[in-house]
């Protein structure tokens, strides 16, 4: 025969396992309705559009090996960020016409522009930018100078740039243009200044 | 004449013919003359197969930690933290996890492992980190930055003096035969000038020859008259005269010639170049030129057979050529089809302290010749005495602007097109010395004219001038 203290301990032990169940079983709804609370899927930032602003390009020629200011009118946002971004982007698409004075590779782009303070700026593009562009030294500091140039040029206070590959540091652009450090937005100025046609 | 003495005579007989037997058989032994940094060393070839061969782990052996062991039919070698594994009867094996070519079977004999000579100079680099060059004819070989160059020339004194300044310490052995003096630098990395055939224009030394065999190299100077050679005190010197002129020209035992001491710098004042004043004693070139990319890394690929690690390969030993005929020492730092990592060039020419380094490049666009010297990255990072290794071309940067100013003037004035630009190009900031880039395109849209032996020549030859005009100025940079 099983001892009557025995019996009330078995009876305790089940109730606070259904007990414990019941709240497992709770904590798990909980959890899963978290991440669909998290998810915010509000835009960051609206398309951009409305009004139009005159920007400086510095546009890369491979035939003489030059960096030439050209003008454009772009939708702009209003962020520093965005506009940098937008710039670029703006810029690549240039370069990925047809009659491009200085081509890209398919599939070219600048993934994120980020603007570090003081005066930092990081461009990152990504693997198809460097992947596909041309080897040797003049026509991969063209395109440095260019991004470069341009985002100095039209966003003002950046004083460094970082350029970054798939969000990773690469050695090179492809082969010859060092990307390992940050570029001196001064020392590129007079390097722009040399590559203006003479 | 007793038997004993007849036995005697019998066996001194023999004892003659058999070590005229091993001194015939002695001569014929290869050699491969190893120098380095570490130790200058001489290693036995064996011949197998048609091809000379030596063992790999002894010629490694001098230059760090080695290991070998076998493992199955596999033989593992470890030099310091790169290892290697070589199969028996096979000409590829795994350094550092990749392929290479030996150009022949590697061999095991009496736990040997043997590898072809030939495959030295591009297999040496992968183990190494550095560059090595194998003189193939002459069976030596030179581990880094190690060549001993020497300029000839006549001293005008009535008779003449022929004047040998190297650029290291040489004790060569010395045969006075009739019409000739004869150096053999056996255990130095002397190498070879820029013309095997110097002519002096004297009727009593009228030229001398350089040649290279069996791991030794030789230099037979041709007289008229009977020459002495002697020794300066830190036998970077050596005199050759006709034997009546040393005799009055020995300094006294005594009192040796020694330089004269530099007075010392004074506190607080910056030595300004000067033109005549001696180069510093830790440089051994005047000129380091890097022929860029190599190995694994083609560089760009300019048509469907040219690719421009070969090309600037061919631009560098030209450029030497016309260097050392302008009486510039130079070094350049890859002469094969080696991997060496950018920091490891920068290091190279730091630790050559060259008064000048020129990096070539070589592309498919643009028209002509652009000229770089570095643009420096964002920040000033020295602390103290101690240069940030990404701005360490800071100092030197306005002498290097200069430098490339002169090539690219010396290009206009042979009607090449040519730019001077700053480029973020590595490693030119990376060097402490004055540094440039030349990038060779060519004249119009035939790439194949970069292979002309021609135009190679026209570019380099205006690269050389242009440095030559900027000696005195490189000189005193450092």
């Amino acid at each position: 025969m099983i001892p009557r203290h025995l019996h009330i301990a078995m009876g305790v032990l089940l109730g606070a396992a259904l007990g414990l169940s019941l709240y497992a079983w709770h904590v798990r709804k909980t959890v899963a309705r978290a991440p669909a609370a998290a998810v915010d899927t509000t835009p960051l930032a609206p398309p951009v559009s409305g009004p139009t602003e005159r920007v400086i390009l510095f546009i890369a020629h491979d035939e003489d090996g030059t960096l030439r200011p050209e003008s454009a009118q772009i939708p702009l946002p209003s962020d520093r960020q965005q506009r940098a971004e937008e710039l670029l982007r703006t810029l690549v698409a240039y370069y990925l016409q047809k009659n491009s004075t200085h081509t890209l590779g398919a599939g070219a782009e600048v993934r994120s522009v980020f603007l570090v303070d003081p005066g930092g700026a990081v461009i990152d593009l990504n693997s198809a930018f460097a992947d596909t562009h041309r080897s040797g030294v003049l026509v991969e500091v063209l395109t440095v100078a260019s991004l470069i140039h341009t985002i100095a040029a039209n966003v003002p206070g950046i004083s460094r740039v970082k350029i970054l590959v798939d969000g990773k540091q690469r050695d090179t652009l492809a082969g010859h243009a060092d990307l390992s450090s940050y570029y001196d937005v001064s020392g590129v100025n007079q390097l722009v200044t040399e590559l203006q046609p003479q | 004449m007793g038997q004993a003495d007849s036995c005697s005579l019998i066996s001194a007989c023999l004892l003659i013919l058999a070590s005229t037997v091993f001194l015939r058989g002695a001569p014929g032994e290869k050699h491969l003359s190893v120098y380095s940094v570490a130790a200058n060393y001489s290693l036995p070839l064996v011949e197998r197969e048609g091809q000379d061969y030596v063992g790999l782990l002894e010629l490694l052996e001098p230059l760090g930690t080695v290991s070998a062991r076998m493992d199955g039919a596999r033989w593992r070698l470890r030099y310091n933290n790169v290892g290697g594994i070589f199969q028996t009867r096979t000409n590829r094996p795994q350094v550092v996890g990749r392929g290479a070519d030996l150009g022949g079977a590697f061999l095991m004999e009496n736990n040997r492992g043997l590898v072809p000579l030939g495959s030295l100079a591009s297999l040496l680099p992968r183990f190494l980190g550095g560059p090595a060059t194998l003189h193939g004819d002459s069976d030596r070989l030179f581990i880094g930055s190690v060549a001993t160059h020497f300029t000839a020339s006549l001293a005008s004194d009535n008779p003449p003096r022929l004047v040998l300044h190297f650029t290291a310490p040489v004790n060569p052995s010395v045969a006075t035969e009739p019409g000739a003096v004869r150096l053999t630098f056996a255990h130095e990395p002397v190498v070879s000038p820029a013309s095997a055939t110097l002519t002096f224009g004297s009727k009593n030394i009228p030229s001398a020859n350089y040649s290279e065999r069996n791991g030794a190299a030789v230099l037979v100077v041709n007289s008229a008259i009977p020459l002495m050679a002697t020794f300066s005190a830190d036998a970077r010197t050596i005199t050759i005269a006709p034997t009546f002129t040393v005799a009055q020209t020995l300094p006294p035992p005594a009192t040796p010639s020694l330089p004269t001491p530099a007075p010392p710098a004074q506190p607080g004042t910056t030595p300004a170049p000067a033109p005549a004043a001696p180069a510093p004693a830790a440089r051994r070139y005047f000129a380091v030129v890097d022929a860029s990319h190599g190995g694994d890394d083609h560089g760009e690929t300019l048509s469907s057979t040219l690719l421009e690690k070969d090309v600037t390969v061919a631009l560098a030993r030209s450029l030497r050529r016309e260097l050392e005929s302008r009486g510039i020492s130079t070094l350049v730092l890859r002469d094969s089809d080696a991997n060496l990592p950018v920091d490891q060039r920068a290091v190279l020419a730091n630790a050559d302290r060259a008064a000048i380094y020129i990096a070539l490049h070589a592309s498919s666009s643009g028209h002509g010749v652009r000229v770089y010297s570095a643009l420096l990255p964002y920040g000033r990072d020295d602390r103290g005495p101690f240069l940030s290794w990404t701005t360490a071309q800071r100092g030197a940067l306005p002498v290097s602007q200069n430098a490339a100013s002169a090539v690219a003037g010396e290009l206009q004035k042979r009607q090449i097109p040519v730019r001077a630009l700053a480029a973020p190009l590595r490693p030119l900031n990376n060097v402490i010395g004055p540094a440039i880039a030349v990038e060779v395109g060519p004249q119009g849209s035939d790439v194949a004219q970069l292979t002309a032996p021609d135009y190679q020549q026209l570019v380099t030859g205006a690269v050389a001038s242009g440095v030559a005009a900027v000696r005195d100025q490189l000189g005193g940079a450092q």
